[in-house]
């Protein structure tokens, strides 16, 4: 597996001396995996993928991809934020057009365009490209989001509870077309969200982080089930209660009691279900 | 919908029927100052009228009898709106000569308010540190009357026509600055953002993005200078006179034609609501629905 992103002892206090919101956060992500990281509120989740974004910097630690520290917002890395943030006085089309020719500068008009509906196609948007973000809903403002971030191919995509303020008809269709668009473009993709379900659907791994001030990543859970699942079908994998169990466990109870690790332990990683029941704690790993 | 047409065509109905009160009212108010005129004159009858000429009372004009009626300015009135361009010497051109002097003076001004201001405010607005430094300035200059600056200018300029443009320029300035710095300083977090991750340059990033968002709160600023400009462009007239509506009116009262001076404050009313007009057409253009 090739190392695609690398994050070495990440860690942020807001003012100098004061006790960090996270601390010796490690993790990494390889090409085309799709990783979640679930924790509650003030663990710092938004932090981190701003710092992996290059929007904000951490107080210690690094981030690398591609074997190159990360030091400030690129092309390289797509965000879907959680706001949205579109540009309200442009269309749908202009919205993404706008990130098309940010991309490159240099494309023929026409060219721009054909890509930017082709997006917005992907999107499940064709017909609404004219309309401003005002005329659309929660949902559809949402995806030209996802298609803004989309059309910039860029190497990996960092979100940031996109769904989190739709209602959970809409949230379900977008999550199969998200799955649906990450599966056929094999896109790098790190996800935050406070729902486990969402998690277990989408990640190929879960990252679980305590609670705030002084949050780590305190394990790795690997999805178990098999890639090929629908919301529809996968509450029949037998693993699937299993990780939800471990998982809702974890947010429900030992975030709470969670003793903060060593610096430079890297989290253990656990397939609930396979490899350790869930009653003994994980065991500590000790890097070199 | 069809609420909100019938009333706007009920407003227009009260509109019309308030207008017609309100002359009718002016009318039958000045009929009583007219006869008592005319009474005055037949009272005099048997006088000379050389003697009579020489009180001002002279009975072959009309034009000083007391207030005039609405009659009496529509008269005047249609006399100006149909001959506007002529030019009798220095102190007697058409109404749209005037009406173009002072036009062309609060543009002049107010495009070079807007030159200044835009860009100074999108500094300022970009920057807390400047915008902290530069407040003071802003917060003294700011409540000075603009014709405080008259002898300033008339003294650094020498010239009376610039030194109405500059004091048009100087009182335009300030909701312009105020409202750009703001309008930047408002531009939301996550816009910015997305431009960061975009690696939108500076320029593009200023125009495409900063620009836009604080376009409806420029033109606004805008709308509010050009409203001060329009008041202050008569009294600066007045002040300086040679050419202009303020100067018109300022002549008019010196040749006590009330009836002119009544017809050149309709026109600066009917003018600063034009004016008022276009900037809102403009900020319908650049607003937006968040």
């Amino acid at each position: 597996m090739s190392e695609f992103l690398k994050v070495e002892a990440l860690g942020k206090s807001f003012a100098p001396g004061a006790m960090p919101v996270f601390e010796n956060v490690w993790f990494d992500i390889t090409k085309g995996e799709f990783v979640c990281i679930i924790g509650h509120s003030g663990c710092g989740k938004t932090t981190i993928l701003n710092v992996l974004a290059g929007l904000d910097r951490a107080t210690t630690g690094n981030v690398f991809m591609m074997k190159r520290e990360v030091k400030g917002p690129s092309l390289e890395r797509g965000v879907v934020f959680q706001s949205h943030a579109l540009m309200p006085w442009l269309s749908v089309k202009k919205n993404v057009l706008f990130a098309v020719n940010s991309r490159w500068p240099d494309l023929p008009r026409d060219e721009a365009e054909t890509r930017a509906l082709r997006y917005i196609e992907m999107v499940g948007l064709k017909g609404a490209e004219h309309k401003k973000p005002s005329e659309l809903s929660g949902g559809m403002k949402q995806r030209v989001g996802i298609a803004r971030a989309f059309c910039i191919e860029p190497k990996m995509l960092l979100l940031d509870e996109p769904f989190g303020a739709l209602d959970a008809l809409t949230r379900g269709t977008i999550q199969d077309e998200l799955l649906r668009i990450v599966q056929a473009t094999h896109q790098t993709v790190f996800m935050i969200t406070h729902d486990v379900d969402e998690a277990m659907l989408l990640a190929d791994r879960i990252l679980l982080m305590s609670n705030g001030p002084r949050a780590q990543i305190a394990e790795i859970v690997q999805n178990t089930m098999t890639r090929e699942r629908t919301r529809n079908t996968i509450h029949h994998d037998p693993q699937y209660y299993r990780i939800r169990n471990h998982l809702v466990d974890f947010l429900v109870n030992r975030s709470k009691e969670y003793q903060p690790r060593e610096a430079g332990l890297q989290p253990p990683t656990v397939k609930p279900g396979i490899e350790s029941d869930d009653k003994p704690r994980p065991t500590l790993v000790r890097v070199a | 919908m069809v609420g909100a047409q019938r009333r706007s065509a009920l407003a227009a109905v009260l509109s019309v029927v308030f207008l017609v009160l309100l002359l009718l009212a002016w009318h039958l108010a000045t009929l009583q100052s007219a006869s008592s005129v005319a009474s005055a004159a037949v009272s005099t009858a048997g006088v000379d009228p050389e003697y009579l000429k020489l009180l001002g009372k002279d009975p072959g004009t009309t034009k000083t009898t007391g207030f005039p009626t609405p009659l009496q300015i529509g008269e005047a009135g249609w006399k100006h709106i149909t001959n506007p361009f002529y030019d009798n010497g220095p102190n007697d051109k058409g109404i749209a000569i005037q009406l173009g002097h002072s036009l062309l003076r609060v543009g002049l001004g107010f495009f070079i308010a807007c030159l200044v201001a835009i860009p100074l405010g999108f500094v300022i607005g970009m920057s807390p540190l400047l915008s902290e430094a530069l407040n003071p300035f802003i917060q003294v200059l700011k409540p000075i009357s603009p014709l405080a600056w008259m002898p300033l200018a008339l003294y650094t300029i020498k010239d009376s026509s610039t030194s109405g443009i500059f004091v048009i320029f100087i009182c335009s300035i300030w909701p312009m600055l105020i409202n750009t710095a703001f309008g930047v300083a408002g531009v939301r977090r996550d816009l910015l953002n997305v431009a960061a991750t975009l690696e939108v340059t500076p320029l593009r990033r200023a125009f495409l993005v900063i620009l836009p968002t604080a376009a409806p709160t420029i033109v606004t600023g805008m709308r509010i200078s050009m409203g001060i400009a329009w008041l202050v462009i008569v009294a600066a007239e007045m002040l300086v006179g040679g050419t202009g509506i303020g100067y018109f009116v300022w002549n008019e009262w010196n040749n006590l034609s009330i009836t002119n001076v009544i017809f050149a404050i309709l026109v600066i009313g009917v003018s600063g609501m034009f004016l008022d007009f276009l900037f809102a057409r403009l900020q319908k253009l650049v607003s937006y629905v968040d």
